[in-house]
């Protein structure tokens, strides 16, 4: 018998969610995946998967969702209520439904997404290698929405019980950034970037985090278009800087200031609008 | 030859043209440990272990490029775009011979970028390099073939382009679900018919 959840209702935003199709951005294609790859590699882990399997992130959670099978889920990223059958659970550890089961999870106190993992994981359809929705490019699965009914694979073998901290989403966040490549375009681009302030924007998604606050100056004009990584913050002629995300596009023609690093860069993809963000450049 | 930090698992190699481009795109191909290799219009992205990178790199004879595996690839493109007119008008030609002009040339894919499988053609005659539109369309459909400046395309969906339109093709540029997703990758060979 197929193993299979029926979500009731998705919230503000949920989407399916692995790790992400990196190795295609020569074809245009972003690596999307996890914006906190960190939380949904946990939420797998404590439901027995393996760590690349799909789940779900949700922005700013709100999603419920009924159990047509026995399942292990797990929910982490920030702190959040959880419910099953209405009654209080936990969040950051595994929770048995039973068939019919309802789960619910709220809204997180402090940050932006929560990860849903499931026993078995998600099992749509894969798209060059990966079930990550990519908003930018409308490559892989369509972000769920209410009735939606999502197969699940085999589940493993409990792996016991575990239960980690949830995480907390501070409202200053500061983050390392490699100065380059086109800190060339800015008059003394380290102290610009260690002295500025900058707000999440309510304009960021999966694609970008917007900043405003302290105006970057640098060169007129524009780059032939160039490849583009994870991380890096763009420049636009206004000055106000975008850092990308999961779904960046995989060319721009803005110069990059600098590349914020690998393990920061969750923090800005769990940063709420008017989260204040710091940098701490590097040559 | 510049090498430029991106990160710290990046680089980006800058260099003076396309040529150049595809020589370093071929001099980086299939090393170990590279995540991603992303040529574009002066530069290539090489992101992932870079331990065998700058050694490769010291070796390249920017002049030409090396064959790496290239496909060739035929577009059969129906010549009845809305600026095709505008594009004989600015080349000094009738419509007729800027189908022959465009359909006459063979085509190397430079890079890809703004969409999935866009890919951006070199090898247009220089009496078809033309400007932007002043104003870009809203909404351009899925399979609309272009020209803007030294580059050729075929938009793989709909999306808001600045691209003189000349003509459209069916053929799928883009599809996910393939096993090869992308019609066009950089180094293939292409050439347009008329459908």
């Amino acid at each position: 018998m197929s193993r299979r959840i029926r979500i009731l209702r998705t919230g503000p935003q949920a989407l399916v969610q692995d790790l992400g199709r990196p190795g295609h951005a020569h074809l245009g294609v972003p690596p999307s995946g996890a914006v906190d790859p960190h939380s949904l590699t946990l939420a797998n882990r404590l439901v027995g998967n393996d760590e690349t399997a799909a789940g779900l992130e949700l922005l700013l959670g709100g999603l419920e969702l009924a159990a047509e099978t026995s399942c292990t889920v797990a929910v982490t990223g920030p702190a959040v209520e959880v419910r099953i059958n209405g009654k209080l659970a936990d969040s950051h550890q595994p929770l048995h439904l039973p068939p019919n089961a309802t789960l619910t999870i709220g809204t997180p106190q402090t940050g932006l997404r929560t990860y849903l993992a499931v026993s078995g994981g998600i099992t749509a359809a894969e798209e060059l290698g990966s079930r990550s929705t990519d908003l930018l490019s409308g490559i892989g699965p369509d972000p769920l929405r209410d009735k939606d009914v999502l197969d699940l694979g085999a589940p493993n073998a409990a792996n016991g019980a575990d239960v980690v901290p949830p995480f907390h989403a501070p409202d200053t966040i500061t983050v390392p950034v490699t100065l380059g490549p086109r800190d060339d375009w800015f008059e003394d681009a380290e102290t610009q970037l260690r002295q500025g302030s900058w707000t999440v924007s309510d304009r960021s998604n999966r694609v970008g985090a917007r900043l405003r606050g302290t105006v970057l100056n640098r060169r007129d004009g524009e780059i032939p278009s160039e490849g583009m990584i994870t991380g890096a913050i763009q420049v636009p002629p206004d000055g106000q800087p975008v850092v990308f995300l999961n779904d960046h596009p995989t060319t721009g023609g803005y110069p990059v200031i600098g590349v914020v690093d690998r393990a920061h860069l969750r923090f800005l993809g769990q940063a709420r609008p008017g989260t204040t963000v710091r940098f701490l450049p590097r040559q | 030859m510049l090498l430029r930090r991106c990160g710290t698992d990046a680089l980006l190699v800058e260099v003076d043209s396309l040529t150049e481009v595809a020589a370093v795109r071929a001099a980086l191909h299939g090393l170990p440990g590279i995540e991603e290799l992303v040529p574009a219009a002066r530069t290539v992205l090489v992101k992932g272990s870079l331990q065998h990178v700058r050694e490769a790199l010291k070796d390249v004879d920017l002049t030409h490029a090396p064959a790496t595996e290239s496909r060739e690839v035929t577009i059969p493109i129906t010549y009845d775009g809305p600026d095709l007119d505008l594009v004989a008008e600015t080349a000094k030609i009738s419509p007729a011979e800027v189908v022959e002009l465009h359909t006459a040339a063979t085509y190397e894919v430079a890079f890809c970028g703004f969409a999935p499988g866009f890919g951006y053609l070199t090898g247009l005659p220089p009496q078809l390099q033309q400007p932007r539109l002043d104003s870009p369309r809203t909404k351009v459909p899925a399979g609309s073939v272009g020209i803007a400046g030294e580059f050729t395309a075929a938009y793989p969906r709909a999306t808001p382009g600045g691209w003189r339109l000349i003509g459209r093709t069916e053929i799928t540029l883009f599809d996910p679900k393939a096993e090869t997703p992308a019609l066009l990758a950089p180094g293939d060979q292409v050439r347009f018919v008329v459908a």
